[in-house]
């Protein structure tokens, strides 16, 4: 905070100003609001008064606020993205919560779900104290916290759910590996309902992975590298379900990838079992066939699937099986992404061009509508998580971000906000620029 | 035909046309070896680095000597002796050759795409001497060439593969080496051996081995890498023996001049009899031969192209 600022905070009461702290008012005019939560698509005006959206109508006026023109653009709620490594505390090289959240803010992201799998890993409420007062200190955007279900992320003791819950855990995971033993995942299940958490779940049997390290297929032949197969995932998502609805407890599938995934969830939706899922974008917009001379940026797991996985993708998208689009946000430096496919770490950065490239993939190719793109990014993960965010109502907190749907750019590395460069999508032309992102009533990104 | 790549990775990577330049080229070189005095100064004042990451003598003791004939200087980089050891990255490693002047490296590696990865990383060639299980473009280039001086041609031969083609490079480089040139490839193992979608290279495959035999021109029966992998359910050395060893017996139902071949080192009485390897079939010691001229056309023609971009 600069010194300016805090002067201004400390003038008596009486003075004439307006109220700084909670930020100023901004009109944002003229707009294609995008707002499920309301079924509104429609060009209107925004007013965010402090940090809460005043109004939305026609034609607003206003004589003290700043007016951010926003004709034919669209405006939307800030994406709450479900699914990012912060990797902070303990891996400050591959990416901090300062660099993510700058990162977030430039992609559109207001809310980022943290992934627990740091050092130390989210597994006690004295470590999630440690990443809250980072937070506290570094955060340009709402970064909310998910637990590890065991010590560690070992899959062998449970923590306390509860007292996660208590120390500020939205959702527990122990993302990056799945819980191998079904009764420690049962009662993980009993006691994050117990608690009110949300339960995700990263589905991978390791038996079956082994050391696979792309897809198994015709790529894993050619390349001579080993296959990671579909079952790998299904399985696994098979008896997370399972267990789901043996304790009664929601669960969340993370970054499903695979046809036989979205058949199973589908199935269990029919029978109005409590699952929501979500995709990342690299499994809608790459294949496996992408993988050209071994680029380690598109090692990622689950790996990289077929032409027909990602048509069942983007079927489950349009379908409303896939609930959510979260990027799976993986930070690596290049020490670990530069060298031989094998011995490279999984995993891609996503928080800056997630947005870009749904709209190309998705609005541009009539998968989804704005709106149902809007669900997906913002509404649903909301929802998911049990917080009053993804919309634009009347009161909501004013997470606003506005986007210049037709602008196409190319994807450069030297333009990265995360201190991490590792994504597949550099060099490739992509669609929707975000211009603008409000964050509880101030502007925190804005293109240049 | 004028030679324009840098590096030579893999078989994929090349037409047609460049793979019978390197057969073609091969045969003039081939004559060098017979000569009084084995040497030719095409490689005069060039440094050619052998850097081998996984045991190899055939190879690396090949290379050393096609680079010697072309009267390169060569270095032999054994990655137990050298800084590798002490963590340096390959590019590193690669780039600090570059900057040593050398011309070439001379690579094998135990991860598929090391070759292609430091090929990138370099501006001077790389010549792939095998990589995991990726591609091992010499020794099909000189399969494909003893198979030329055997039968005469390669469009519209019989190929048969024969054992463990899940790990196997020497494998996908015959099979895109082949099929390129209009051979009829068809891999034969047990069916944990054959490599899922492999057929979409343009291989058939079988698990009967008297039936593909009967048919084939030729027979290039690859080495059982038990040290390889393991995590795979390999069949007993035994059991194998009996279903894909290649016998006296069953040569003898086979076509009558087949070509048996081998790249070495030979699991005697598991892949193959020492009868077979031995045999009046066999050109499993010509192919050795054939090598040298093969490497020496690879190295000429790599360091050519790099004379081109100047």
């Amino acid at each position: 905070m600069s010194p300016i600022r805090n002067k201004i905070e400390e003038m008596p009461s009486g003075c004439q100003r307006q109220p700084i702290s909670n930020g100023a008012s901004i009109l944002i005019k003229g707009g294609r609001v995008i707002d499920p939560a309301n079924k509104i698509d429609a060009v209107l005006d925004i007013l965010i008064e402090g940090n809460k959206i005043s109004k939305v109508a026609k034609n607003i006026i206003s004589s003290d606020a700043t007016v951010i023109n926003a004709e034919n653009k669209i405006v939307a709620p800030g994406i709450v993205d479900m699914h990012v490594h912060l990797r902070e505390p303990g891996r400050e090289d591959k990416e901090t919560v300062a660099s993510a959240t700058a990162a977030a803010a430039k992609g559109g992201v207001t809310t980022v779900l943290a992934m627990p799998n740091t050092q130390p890993a989210m597994d006690c409420p004295e470590s999630i104290a440690l990443l809250q007062k980072i937070i506290k200190n570094d955060a340009k955007v709402n970064v909310l916290v998910c637990g590890a279900i065991t010590k560690d992320r070992l899959g062998n003791q449970l923590n306390d759910i509860a007292a996660l819950k208590q120390a500020g855990a939205l959702a527990i995971s122990d993302d990056g590996a799945s819980v191998d033993n079904d009764s420690i995942m049962l009662q993980a299940l009993k006691d994050a309902k117990g608690a009110g958490v949300l339960t995700i779940c990263h589905c991978e049997d390791k038996k079956l992975t082994q050391k696979g390290v792309i897809n198994l297929g015709f790529n894993s032949t050619r390349l001579g590298l080993r296959g990671i197969s579909n079952e790998s995932e299904y399985k696994r998502v098979a008896r997370d379900i399972d267990l789901g609805q043996k304790s009664g407890s929601a669960v969340h599938i993370a970054h499903v990838s695979c046809q036989e995934s979205i058949e199973i969830i589908a199935a269990a939706k029919q029978k109005e079992i409590k699952v929501t899922c979500e995709t990342a974008p690299h499994y809608f917009a790459l294949t496996e066939d992408d993988i050209i001379d071994y680029d380690t940026n598109m090692k990622i797991n689950p790996p990289l699937r077929t032409k027909k996985d990602l048509a069942a993708i983007k079927d489950g998208l349009k379908n409303k099986i896939i609930d959510v689009i979260a990027s799976d946000h993986a930070p690596h430096t290049e020490n670990e992404k530069e060298i031989e496919f094998d011995r490279a770490e999984f995993g891609k950065i996503g928080l800056e061009s997630g947005l870009s490239v749904s709209v190309m993939e998705l609005i541009d190719k009539n998968i989804l509508s704005w709106s149902e793109l809007v669900e997906k990014l913002a509404l649903n993960p909301a929802r998911i998580l049990g917080i009053n965010k993804g919309t634009l109502g009347v009161d909501a907190d004013a997470d606003i971000i506005i986007i210049d749907a037709h602008r196409e750019f190319v994807i450069e590395k030297k333009k990265i906000l995360s201190k991490s460069h590792n994504s597949p999508f550099i060099g490739k032309t992509v669609k929707g620029l975000v211009e603008y992102t409000i964050f509880n009533g101030k502007i925190v990104y804005q293109v240049k | 035909m004028v030679w324009t790549k840098k590096d030579l990775l893999g078989l994929e990577y090349l037409t047609s046309e460049e793979i019978e330049l390197i057969l073609d080229t091969a045969e003039s070189f081939k004559e060098v070896s017979t000569r009084e005095i084995k040497k030719v100064p095409a490689l005069r004042g060039k440094t050619a680095v052998n850097l081998f990451y996984e045991p190899s003598t055939r190879t690396r003791v090949s290379f050393e000597v096609a680079a010697k004939r072309l009267s390169a200087d060569v270095i032999n980089i054994s990655t137990e002796t050298s800084s590798v050891r002490k963590g340096e990255t390959l590019i590193d490693t690669g780039k600090n050759i570059q900057a040593l002047k050398a011309d070439i490296i001379i690579m094998r590696h135990n991860y598929s795409g090391a070759a292609n990865m430091l090929a990138r990383a370099l501006d001077i060639s790389v010549v792939n001497a095998g990589d995991g299980w990726h591609e091992h473009p010499t020794q099909a280039l000189l399969d494909m060439f003893t198979l030329k001086e055997k039968l005469g041609k390669i469009k519209g031969l019989n190929v048969a593969i024969v054992g463990d083609i899940a790990h196997s490079r020497v494998a996908r480089s015959n099979i895109w080496g082949l099929t390129k040139l209009g051979a009829n490839v068809t891999v034969c193992a047990p069916e944990i051996l054959l490599p899922v979608g492999i057929e979409l290279t343009g291989a058939k495959t079988s698990s009967n081995l008297d039936e593909v035999l009967k048919k084939s021109d030729a027979v290039n029966v690859l080495r059982m890498q038990f040290e390889r992998d393991e995590g795979t359910a390999f069949p007993a050395q035994l059991d194998y023996f009996k279903k894909f060893g290649i016998t006296e017996e069953r040569l003898a139902k086979a076509k009558k001049d087949i070509v048996v071949m081998h790249p070495g080192p030979i699991n005697r009485g598991i892949e193959m009899s020492s009868e077979v390897a031995d045999g009046a079939n066999s050109v499993i010691l010509e192919q050795v031969t054939n090598g040298i001229a093969v490497r020496m056309a690879v190295l000429y023609l790599v360091s050519q192209a790099k004379e081109a971009k100047k």
